[in-house]
């Protein structure tokens, strides 16, 4: 048994070595593993229902734009609310370089990297061009500034026309158009459905291997330094405008990502669904799987989006639900009051008590003889 | 004649986010956040008012002070389970749970109007004294009607009052000790505590007032009436200065007039966006606001 | 905290895996017909969702007492789309997971677009009550009682200029944030501009999703315009929103609206004073004697709107198409056999008389104008 912890223990020390992948990590790449191999497995058996299909991509898209929020919120520690925002941009850019190029382009795989590509980018510029007058503002101004900038985008899109139909002849030789592209607040319509599980599940690896990475590296230490005591960081020479635009390009890139597995994933998506709720919705679940914890946000994520579908009858409770989740789960973990609390119900501490209480036996078994 | 009809319903809606924004200001310049519930509190004393006068058939004025004294103990209420034990946590902690409070208020009323199988709901028209003042003549005369003006003189006369409040009475001056320095405040035998709530109270109670006449404004109204007010008028503080009083009314003001005018003379689709976007640009380059003074921090 | 999500996520999967299971089983029964609907039944748009399911309900109801369709017992399920088009393809899937055979669609444009691909390929009959944009029924299989937003623009510009000969200069309001608002305005606009009975001196909107809105900006600019009627293709929240604060100002106006301002009598402490003679554009009146409104009133304690009778007739629509057909769902080629039926029959709804063009899916019936006098609908000779 020590033998095989032993070789266990070596093997990991291994991995862990340079620091940048942690054993933290290696379990969260592990459950993903083990989540792709389930749904593969229930899929090909037929075991999936439809509801469960049609919901993998979304929820790979929700978990993808989870990962991205809590790096601004849970690691920086700035409550950014227009994250829906830059779903948005990601979603349109990328629909309308598909569709204007889907004639020219018609193989798949040149043209999906390239429209992910062109989503991620368009969003990351966004996250530029908001990241910099925020650079002076904090907290409660940076959320109002945030959530001002996620409402002026779904307005703009709301006004926006790109017509792109296509004219076609059916096979009575009437003449069909095919409505194609952004109609305002109609829409978007038509855009090729390239989105797969297989795709989507592949960026979700790739988001949180990046993020992962880029938060347990010097830049990851930076802003959680800035996140603690932003006074201190900047003494200790961390410069705090570099790393804030950065985290916002970093967030708002992989939340455009997000938006071109979706917008690739429905026939017509309208503005108007990209609001201040959206983004709100995305806050609690990055809160519920704890602020700085990927794996949480990736578990939170596919609870949140799978359990409301699978329990549509108290789908009216859903909204008041989350409002008095979120307010409970602020209060439980965050109050300076309930500390006490908190150790106490910890899970570390109930299994270290076990620990201590099989100990204390044993040492009694043995005559009392053993130092602890 | 139609820059001066918009100035006018700038004036109007101003007045109405000036009122709002006094709340707002008072309580994020002694508590030091941002309720971001203030806007659904709006929503609650409308629907006090609404039920008093529709389903319970009292006279205006009763239903008006009932609106008040409600949502004064919510908003205490509020504070006192939401907000106190987060005192001493991050921001961040404060933020979220006043996201949280703010939906749960709107999805409780949501889930009460169900019952009743109603969505949309009028608000009486008849609870002011039925004036208007006429500008001009002809078809261009401009109309204000009995709202408008009472918005106007109670928000005045409220800024008057409070002013006077926080400069003449000892517990205006425990209100300005606590947000200057709390914790000397503290120190000197000012109970933070009662004057947090003592703010939240009189910041809960314009809410209803503002409740009164939003409602009054829009007329057609449901649970989500305060949501966009309630933004709109942190901008408003926000532009006017945050925990300046007629910053407040000043900032109130300017927001309504500038979304008018950007209704009239940009777009009625994009002023959101307009209003919006000077919120970015005044936070960019004069980030205090107009009225509001630079606060240094100290290490 | 952690270490209890992972629980609930095993939790979850081992729901996801019996829900799997339980619904696996598709209906064999040859006694019993599956219809399926999504609407919002929750959200700013709800009262339509409702409406829709309890006017179909009251169908089913009916219909399952006089004997079912062609022997068939209905089996009504109804899912919330929140008119969420994510939420419907969701919603959709999911009530094909539990068996449904046919489908009244969704009640809104934007969702009904949205399941759109898997009707098409699923092949199933849809007959959507409310869906009226005009690409939301592309589909071979898929029909709608109500009117599309071109035709009751056209028809709403041909009955001011052919009917209400004294209105020279018409204004228009409307909703930028709407599809149907849009698609009403402008065929209503291409059509005025091509009958040129009257000019339409002043076009102005709004977005129903920026909040509570004030309307005095666009109130003002139609009342400098002059305009003697308003052309409000809305629903009827944001109308009589609009109306009540133009009271004031815009005295002596004309309204005149289509189907969306169906409910405005309904809305809680409205006054009624303030819609004397508006004029709307609607394929159903709630008729006191109906024995529809009748039984509607004594199910629901409510008066149905045309909603709730768009969804009613989709049902029996339904009914008509499976009997014209004459098949059981275990019949082989049961969907395509109603599909093609839909463009044999004539349905004598409460909507209007009816028959379907079998290419476009487009209902063939004529709309009535009725005016509102002391808070009653009338109609007008049309």
């Amino acid at each position: 048994m020590a033998k095989f912890k032993n070789i266990y223990n070596n093997c990991m020390n291994k991995i862990t070595s340079s620091g940048v992948v942690t054993r933290k990590d290696l379990w969260t790449y592990a459950m993903l593993a083990v989540i792709f191999v389930a749904v593969l497995v229930s899929d090909s058996l037929g075991l999936l229902t439809r509801q469960l299909t049609s919901l993998l991509v979304p929820v790979c898209c929700y978990i993808i734009l989870a990962v991205s929020l809590n790096l601004t919120v849970g690691f920086l520690g700035e409550l950014a609310l227009g994250h829906a925002g830059f779903l948005a941009i990601g979603a349109y850019t990328s629909t309308l370089f598909s569709i204007a190029v889907q004639d020219t382009i018609t193989s798949v795989w040149v043209r999906f990297p390239l429209a992910l590509i062109i989503g991620g980018v368009s969003a990351g510029i966004f996250g530029l061009i908001i990241g910099l007058p925020v650079l002076r503002l904090r907290g409660d101004y940076l959320a109002i500034v945030t959530l001002a900038f996620g409402e002026i985008i779904k307005t703009v899109a709301t006004n926006i026309t790109v017509d792109l139909s296509k004219t076609t002849t059916t096979s009575s030789g009437a003449e069909k158009v095919v409505e194609q592209g952004l109609f305002g607040s109609a829409g978007l319509k038509n855009a090729p459905q390239d989105s797969t599980f297989i795709v989507a599940f592949i960026l979700v690896v790739i988001t949180v291997a990046i993020i992962s990475n880029l938060v347990n590296s010097k830049y990851g230490r930076a802003i959680t330094a800035m996140r603690d005591n932003r006074i201190a960081a900047e003494a200790c020479g961390i410069n705090i405008t570099y790393h804030k635009i950065l985290t916002f390009v970093i967030s708002a890139f992989f939340a455009g990502i997000a938006g071109v597995l979706y917008g690739h994933n429905y026939t017509i998506f309208k503005p108007s669904t990209f609001d201040y709720n959206m983004s709100i919705e995305i806050l609690v679940i990055v809160v519920l799987g704890g602020m700085g914890s990927i794996r949480g946000s990736i578990i939170a994520a596919i609870v949140l989006r799978v359990l409301p579908e699978l329990l549509r009858e108290f789908s009216d409770y859903r909204m008041l639900a989350y409002s008095i989740l979120l307010i409970l789960l602020m209060l439980i973990n965050s109050a300076p009051g309930l500390a006490g609390l908190r150790a106490k119900l910890s899970i570390k501490n109930a299994y270290l008590s076990i620990k201590n209480k099989v100990m204390k036996r044993k040492t009694a078994e043995n005559g009392g003889e053993t130092h602890e | 004649m139609t820059f001066l009809a918009t100035l006018v319903n700038g004036l109007s809606l101003g007045s109405i986010y000036a009122l709002i924004a006094l709340g707002y200001t008072m309580v994020y310049g002694i508590a030091k956040m941002l309720n971001f519930a203030h806007g659904d509190i709006i929503m609650i004393g409308a629907f006090s008012i609404f039920t008093c006068i529709t389903s319970l058939k009292l006279p205006a004025i009763l239903a008006i002070l009932i609106a008040i004294v409600l949502c004064t103990i919510l908003g205490i209420t509020i504070e006192f389970l939401a907000y106190r034990p987060l005192r001493k946590a991050p921001p961040l902690a404060v933020l979220i749970t006043a996201i949280g409070v703010s939906y749960f208020l709107q999805n409780i009323v949501l889930l009460i109007n169900k019952l009743s199988n109603k969505t949309t709901f009028v608000f009486p028209t008849n609870i002011l004294p039925d004036i208007s003042l006429k500008i001009g003549s002809g078809d261009n005369a401009i109309i204000i009607n009995g709202n408008t003006i009472f918005t106007f003189i109670v928000t005045a006369v409220i800024m008057v009052a409070l002013t006077l409040f926080i400069n003449k009475t000892k517990m205006g001056k425990a209100m300005r000790a606590v947000s200057e320095d709390k914790e000397t405040a503290e120190l000197m035998g000012i109970s933070a505590n009662r004057t947090i709530t003592v703010t939240f109270a009189i910041g809960s109670a314009l809410a209803a007032v503002a409740g009164l006449f939003y409602g009054g404004t829009v007329i057609s109204f449901n649970h989500t009436l305060g949501s966009m007010p309630g933004i709109k008028a942190f901008v408003a503080a926000v532009f006017g200065g945050i925990g300046s009083i007629p910053g407040a009314m000043l900032g109130g003001i300017i927001l309504g007039i500038i979304e008018k005018m950007a209704e009239q003379y940009i777009s009625t689709s994009l002023a959101n966006a307009v209003v919006f976007g000077m919120l970015i640009l005044v936070l960019t380059f004069k980030p205090t606001g107009l009225l509001g003074k630079k606060i240094n921090e100290k290490v | 905290m952690k270490k209890f999500l992972s629980f609930a996520l095993a939790l979850v999967m081992l729901f996801g895996a019996c829900a799997a299971l339980s619904s696996c089983g598709g209906n064999e029964d040859e006694n019993v017909i599956v219809i399926g609907g999504v609407g919002p039944l929750t959200g700013t748009a709800a009262s339509y969702g409702i409406s829709v399911k309890q006017g179909a309900t009251l169908a089913v109801e009916e219909i399952n007492a006089n004997g079912g369709i062609n022997g068939m017992q209905i089996r009504f399920m109804f899912e919330d789309d929140k008119a969420l088009e994510a939420d419907a393809l969701s919603a959709y899937n999911s009530l094909m997971d539990n068996g449904m055979q046919v489908t009244i669609g969704a009640t809104t444009s934007g969702s009904n677009q949205a399941i759109l691909a898997p009707v098409k390929e699923d092949g199933i009959l849809l007959v959507t009550p409310s869906a009226s944009s005009m690409t939301s029924i592309d589909a071979p299989n898929a029909f709608r009682i109500c009117f599309n937003d071109n035709a009751q623009g056209q028809a709403a510009a041909k009955y001011i200029g052919d009917h209400m000969t004294d209105i020279k200069k018409v204004a228009i309001i409307y909703d930028t944030s709407s599809d149907y608002s849009k698609g009403l305005m402008t065929s209503f606009k291409a059509q005025a501009q091509a009958d040129n009975k009257f000019e339409i001196v002043a076009e102005t909107s709004f977005d129903s999703t920026a909040g509570s809105a004030t309307f005095a900006t666009q109130i003002a600019n139609i009342n400098s315009s002059g305009a003697e009627l308003l052309f409000m293709p809305l629903y009827y929240s944001e109308a009589y929103a609009i109306i009540s604060q133009a009271s004031s100002t815009l005295q002596g106006i004309k309204y005149f609206g289509c189907d969306g301002f169906d409910g405005i009598l309904g809305i809680d402490n409205v006054d009624t004073s303030l819609l004397e003679n508006v004029n709307i554009l609607t394929p159903f009146v709630a008729d006191e004697n109906s024995d529809f409104v009748k039984n509607y009133k004594a199910k629901y304690n409510s008066t149905p709107d045309q909603f709730a009778a768009d969804a009613y007739d989709a049902i029996y629509a339904i009914k008509a198409a499976v009997e014209k057909a004459n098949v059981k769902v275990t019949d082989k080629d049961f969907n395509a056999k109603i599909v093609a039926a839909m463009g044999e029959i004539t349905l004598d709804g409460e909507t209007g008389k009816m028959t379907w063009d079998l290419e476009t899916g487009e209902p063939n019936k004529d709309p009535i104008v009725v005016t509102i006098q002391n808070g009653q609908y009338h109609i007008l000779s049309e």
